[in-house]
């Protein structure tokens, strides 16, 4: 109190005010008496201000705003300060702020009296900040001192419980709203304004709320416009405006004129309402608060739907609704979405209506009751027996969602006609159970481009997984553009050559670059069940669809399983999904991803294969014939003809069943075969089979083993193909020769005859070998089992085909003989003859083979034919060792004679005269022979010639001796010096090499005989024997011409007697010392 | 204390929003959504002026007639919106941002599990427990 006498100023030189008012601060009491703190205050910034000391002026009024603020909240808070008793009064005067004036005296005398209410305080102490802001250039801190104002009084009236008409504050703060902007206005230019709208935009909202809560409150936003009840209320109202302000009478656009003329008429009301509005939105545009400008926008929207202007509504709902989508904002998409449904009904856009209330239908943040509202509505709609053109086509997306996609068989890939299910799992988001009349799925179909095997294709071809996954987000409204789009599909690509396969280039290739490089703000908009209006969808009518009449959907998973149409091979493409309850229609656009599968055809397969490996030729054995139908429908009455051949007669038996199995492997039936042998062909019936199934069945074949020279003439088959004997050649598996058997087959689906080749294998190799002493002949067989199998051998036969006289005597002693696995079996017969041995003897060996442990009746016969040549022995060989004069034995180191007799014992045979004799001038047939004596093991020294020429009279018992002398280098029985015999051809000889009687026959038919005759024999016959006959001829005649050459003998053409002979040779001297140490 | 808590994703989708159960929940989301408005116009003023040495506090949002909103942005752009009662005037500052500082350390638990998918809404019962007991000091 008695600081109220002493003036509290200090002026500094620099005309700064220094404040010393301890007093103030314990201010409890000032106010208590009429306030007089308060003015003292007010006194002390009006000083200030008069001193241009606004900053200091500003402070002043701060502080008493606060200490006010902090009463008002202690008293809230149960401070009992009875002097705020008067601010607790009833407002009855809400007439806003008031700025024009420097100092409102009106409301300063009526906080002096005591009778100022807590509105009319703080608009008095507003009213001199925002003088003193001005003053300072600082309008911005107005507007947002004002609002900070505007909450709090609405805070303080609430928090001391001040009874106001509803309604009064509304008007008080929009009053005080548009001043605060009037006056800010009238202080700035409108560039500066524009610039800092982002202070004075909380204001211009804030001033459209309260007038939009006004409206609703009078009755003026309803459609029916205000009753006489809100008549009343507005008159209320607008009494505790009081009088409008003399400052501003002449002004047209008062606040208090504005808000006295929204009140007054519905047309008034919308007009400022929306002119507020949209000056809101437009400011928070400018300054990119657009969330802030479509909350106002959602306002104006609910404002138009209570004006029942649903059309104007829906443009501001689905611009809100896109932001809350890509915001992933789901309550306010929800609740939005309900605002938008309500439109759309209102404005009878069925479709859009239809969609949304199926997003809403299966919103999970409605309640159970809201959603089934919505679904019902889908239903009822759906229920309604329209014509077609009625038909509604909505996005799938929000009523159900496929989930996963199933192939039975997993491969997804069958053959033409076979079933292929499809399971789909959709997962229904309705609130009910949905019958669906019809579900179905189009399918694009591609035909196959590699033709109709397809099979065989089949590795190149990328897999198709039997199950696709679809991916969604779980919650219907989730943070669908986090995702950050959809992942990348790439996909490596080759390019090869054409011609040679090469890689030319290689690289990765995006598959959805069209889903992955949208641009940001549309991500995730088109696919999501979020999207505002449901996707362009576009039916793509196949002929060829996946459907499912009658189906109920339940609310959650679904299976729902299709049969997949399977008729024409080629690639099938599940493309889109509809479902069809009436009237409407879901439509997923696109499965992705993409689900395919394939459908082949295949040509039917007639493969051999042997029961047992390996076949054997010459033994009857079973092989399995194995039919894949194909495509192809065997029909009753279908037959396959085989064409017989003499090598391979099939068997004929009585107990032929066929087999028939399905695709999977299972007997599906099994029937007696028909088999029926003509001359030509045997026809084997099969019974009537479905397409893709096998059919199995045996036959009993027999290879004959090749005999050898046997050469039947080229004939020719039913089909009139040149018949190709069967070659043999060596495998490189087995030591076994092979023989390829070709079945020619003619099926009845086929104008073409199938070719199929059988290997057998010939179990046995034969060799054969002339043996000779003397004059008496023999001839060796020797059978060596080749294969893995025992055999036995019975009747082991040889037998001579030209010449009956010749007589074979056997010295096999067995009639039976085992042959075991990778034996020989060696057989003797001597040759006897009564006039002339021929030079040559066409043999036929011939034994009959069964496999062990079998009846006689198994024996198979085996043929060998060979020829021998040149059998006749045409000279022997003898000699002697004479020891030296006066000797008895040789003595190593002494010469010795070695005596050479060479006798002729035979008369020459025809061939032979032709073939090197030469006559000489007596007429006397004479043959050139060169001998020769060759050590080979160092016992002897040939002292001296060692060979040399003889002439041989043709005549039997012809002898010429040759004497040689040798010397021993060892003592002991040595065998004699070998003596070889040699032809010799003189240049002059014509050669006359007598054409091959085979040398028609293939080359290479007879290479397996050839080798029995290779062992050094014969060259020139063996080489004769050629197909190159004339080639080899020419080529013999030049050797001939150009010098004279030796020729060896066939084996037994020659018997050397003195193989094995032996010599009994003494040591030189006996004059070898023996010393025997004995210690 | 607070009527309101939520965390918002970088790309501005509600991580996590609770209200208290007595007032309309749907009036929250809508006020949130609108604070973001204010966050990015804040983040980018402060981001032109003091490069990435900024504070994570916001402060206050925008006011209105019955509630306050409060801001907070972590390094990577995380919003968290703590939206308080006007009425409730003994809320100083500090406490706010104590409030974000427990927020943001849940938070940063939250991200630290290993069985948390960065991105997906926070089902955390231990931040739940937090958010609660921040909103229960009001009582």
């Amino acid at each position: 109190m008695e600081c109220q006498e002493e003036k509290p100023i200090i002026y500094t030189m620099e005309n700064k005010p220094i404040v010393t008012c301890e007093c103030l601060v314990e201010g409890d009491q000032w106010l208590v008496s009429e306030s007089p703190v308060y003015l003292l205050k007010e006194e002390l910034a009006f000083v200030f201000e008069m001193l241009q000391q606004f900053e200091d002026a500003l402070v002043q009024y701060d502080e008493l705003d606060a200490l006010f603020t902090q009463y008002v909240l202690n008293f809230g808070a149960g401070d009992t300060a009875n002097w705020l008793g008067s601010f607790c009064a009833p407002v009855n005067n809400w007439s806003g702020l008031l700025l024009r004036r420097p100092i409102d005296m009106e409301k300063r005398d009526g906080i002096q009296r005591g009778e100022a209410s807590l509105l009319d305080l703080r608009s008095y102490l507003f009213s001199r900040q925002c003088t003193l802001l001005i003053f300072l250039l600082r309008p911005w801190e107005v507007t947002q001192r004002a609002l900070e104002l505007l909450h709090n009084c609405v805070q303080e009236l609430r928090l001391l419980e001040v009874s106001v008409v509803e309604g009064a504050l509304d008007c008080w703060v929009f009053l005080s709203c548009l001043e605060v902007l009037h006056r800010i206005e009238g202080c700035c230019d409108q560039a500066q304004l524009a610039a800092n709208c982002s202070h004075t935009v909380g204001l211009w909202a804030y001033a459209t709320d309260k007038l939009k809560s006004l409206g609703e409150l009078c009755g003026l936003v309803s459609e029916k416009g205000p009753t006489s009840e809100d008549l009343n209320r507005t008159v209320d109202l607008l009494a505790g405006l009081g009088d409008e302000r003399p400052e501003t009478i002449s002004s047209l656009q008062s606040p208090y004129k504005k808000l006295k003329e929204a009140l007054s008429s519905v047309e008034a009301f919308e007009r400022h309402y929306l002119e507020l509005s949209h000056a809101a939105m437009e400011m928070y545009r400018a300054i990119s608060r657009l969330r802030s400008a479509r909350l106002v926008g959602k306002s104006l929207a609910e404002f138009y739907m209570k004006k029942g202007d649903p059309e104007k509504a829906e443009a501001f709902l689905q611009e809100a609704l896109k932001s809350y989508v890509s915001e992933g904002w789901s309550l306010p998409v929800t609740h939005t979405r309900k605002q938008i449904a309500e439109c759309q009904k209102l404005l009878g856009r069925t479709e859009d209506y239809l969609q949304t209330s199926a997003m809403l239908a299966g919103d999970a943040n409605l309640t159970m009751e809201e959603r089934k509202h919505f679904c019902q509505e889908i239903l009822t709609f759906a229920g309604k027996s329209e014509d077609q053109s009625d038909k509604v086509t909505l996005s799938m997306g929000v009523f159900s969602q496929l989930t996963r996609l199933q192939f039975q068989p997993a491969t997804a890939s069958v053959h033409s006609g076979a079933v292929l299910q499809v399971e789909i799992n959709l997962r229904c988001l309705m609130p009910v159970s949905v019958h669906i009349q019809q579900l179905a799925a189009s399918i694009h179909f591609d035909l196959e481009r590699a033709g109709t095997n397809g099979r065989s294709k089949g590795a190149a071809r990328q897999t198709i997984p039997g199950t696709v996954e679809f991916s969604h987000d779980t919650s219907s409204a989730g943070p669908s553009s986090s995702s950050g789009g959809p992942p990348l599909e790439l996909e490596e690509i080759q390019d090869r050559s054409p011609t040679d396969n090469s890689l030319n280039s290689t690289g990765v290739v995006c598959k959805n670059t069209h889903l992955v490089m949208r641009l940001p703000e549309s991500i995730s908009l088109p696919d999501t069940p979020n999207c505002v209006s449901p996707p362009a969808v576009t039916l793509k009518e196949g002929a060829q669809m996946l459907k499912v009449q009658d189906v109920t959907l339940e609310p959650g998973n679904n299976s729902i399983t299709f049969t997949a149409p399977s008729g024409q091979p080629g690639t099938y493409t599940l493309r889109q999904l509809f479902a069809t309850v009436g009237q409407v229609q879901f439509v997923l656009p696109h499965i992705y991803p993409s689900v395919q599968y394939e459908v082949y055809s295949q040509e039917p397969q007639l493969t051999v294969e042997p029961l047992s490996e390996p076949l054997l030729a010459g033994l009857s054995q079973m092989v399995k014939f194995t039919l894949l139908t194909g495509h192809y429908t065997v029909k009753k009455g279908d037959a396959l003809q085989l064409s017989n051949t003499d090598t391979m007669p099939i068997l004929p038996s009585t107990s032929c069943s066929a087999r028939i199995s399905n695709p999977t492997g299972e007997l599906v039936g099994e029937s007696a075969l028909s088999i029926q042998s003509s001359e030509k062909v045997t026809s084997i019936s099969l019974p009537a089979t479905p397409p893709y199934h096998t059919l199995e069945f045996q036959l009993e074949v027999l290879c004959i083993i090749p005999s050898g020279s046997d050469h039947p003439p080229n004939e020719r088959l039913t089909n009139g193909e040149v018949r190709h004997r069967p070659r043999s050649y060596s495998h490189p598996d087995t030591p076994m020769t092979a023989i390829d058997q070709r079945m020619s087959i003619d099926c009845p689906w086929s104008i073409y005859s199938t070719l199929l080749a059988l290997t057998f294998y010939i179990p046995f190799k034969t060799k054969h070998s002339l043996l000779s002493a003397g004059n008496r002949k023999y001839i060796q067989v020797c059978v060596q089992n080749m294969s893995d199998k025992n055999f036995t051998l019975a009747e082991v036969k040889l037998t001579e085909k030209q010449n009956a006289s010749l007589e074979l005597e056997s010295l096999n002693t067995k009639t039976q003989q085992l042959l075991c696995s990778k034996h020989s079996l060696f057989c003797l017969w001597e040759v006897r003859w009564q006039d002339d041995l021929p030079s040559c003897l066409q043999c036929v060996f011939s034994t009959n083979f069964s496999p062990l442990k079998q009846d006689v009746s198994a024996f198979k016969p085996f043929q060998y034919q060979f020829q021998l040549e040149r059998v006749t022995t045409l000279y022997s060989v003898r000699a002697e060792i004479l020891p030296p004069a006066g000797e008895q034995n040789c003595r190593s180191g002494f010469l010795c004679g070695l005596e050479v007799c060479i006798t002729r014992l035979t008369e020459p045979a025809e061939g032979e005269i032709a073939e090197d004799s030469k006559t000489d001038t007596e007429g006397l047939k004479t043959t050139k022979l060169m001998y020769e004596v060759a050590d080979s093991s160092s016992n002897w020294a040939v002292c001296g010639k060692s060979s040399g020429m003889v002439s041989m009279p043709m005549t039997a018992d012809a002898t010429h001796k040759v004497q040689i002398e040798v010397m021993p280098l060892f003592a002991g029985h040595l065998p004699f010096p070998k003596i070889k015999v040699l032809k010799y051809l003189p240049h002059t000889a014509a050669v006359a090499i007598q054409p091959d009687p085979d040398s028609c026959v293939e080359n290479d038919s007879l290479s397996l005989l050839d080798k029995a005759l290779d062992d050094g024999g014969d060259t020139a016959s063996i080489r004769s024997r050629g197909s190159v006959h004339s080639v080899g001829s020419g080529d013999q005649q030049q050797r001939g011409v150009a010098m004279p050459r030796l020729e060896p003998f066939s084996p037994g053409q020659v018997f050397n007697h003195i193989h094995t002979q032996q010599v009994l040779v003494l040591p030189a001297t006996d004059d070898h010392i023996m010393e025997v140490n004995a210690t | 204390m607070a009527v309101c808590i939520s965390v918002i994703a970088k790309e501005n989708y509600p991580l996590y929003i609770r209200s208290v159960p007595t007032q309309n929940e749907l009036k929250f989301h809508y006020t949130v959504h609108t604070s973001l408005d204010v966050v990015e116009e804040k983040i980018s003023a402060v981001g032109k002026s003091l490069g990435d040495q900024r504070e994570l506090y916001l402060g206050l949002l925008y006011p209105t007639e019955d509630y306050k909103v409060y801001g907070y942005v972590t390094n990577s752009k995380v919003k968290f919106v703590i939206v308080v009662d006007s009425s409730n005037t003994s809320l100083r500052d500090n406490e706010i941002r104590s409030m974000f500082r427990k927020l943001h350390n849940s938070f940063t638990d939250v991200m630290c599990n290993p069985f948390h998918t960065p991105g997906d809404t926070i089902q955390s019962k231990a931040f739940d427990g937090i958010v609660s007991g921040m909103m229960v000091q009001a009582g």
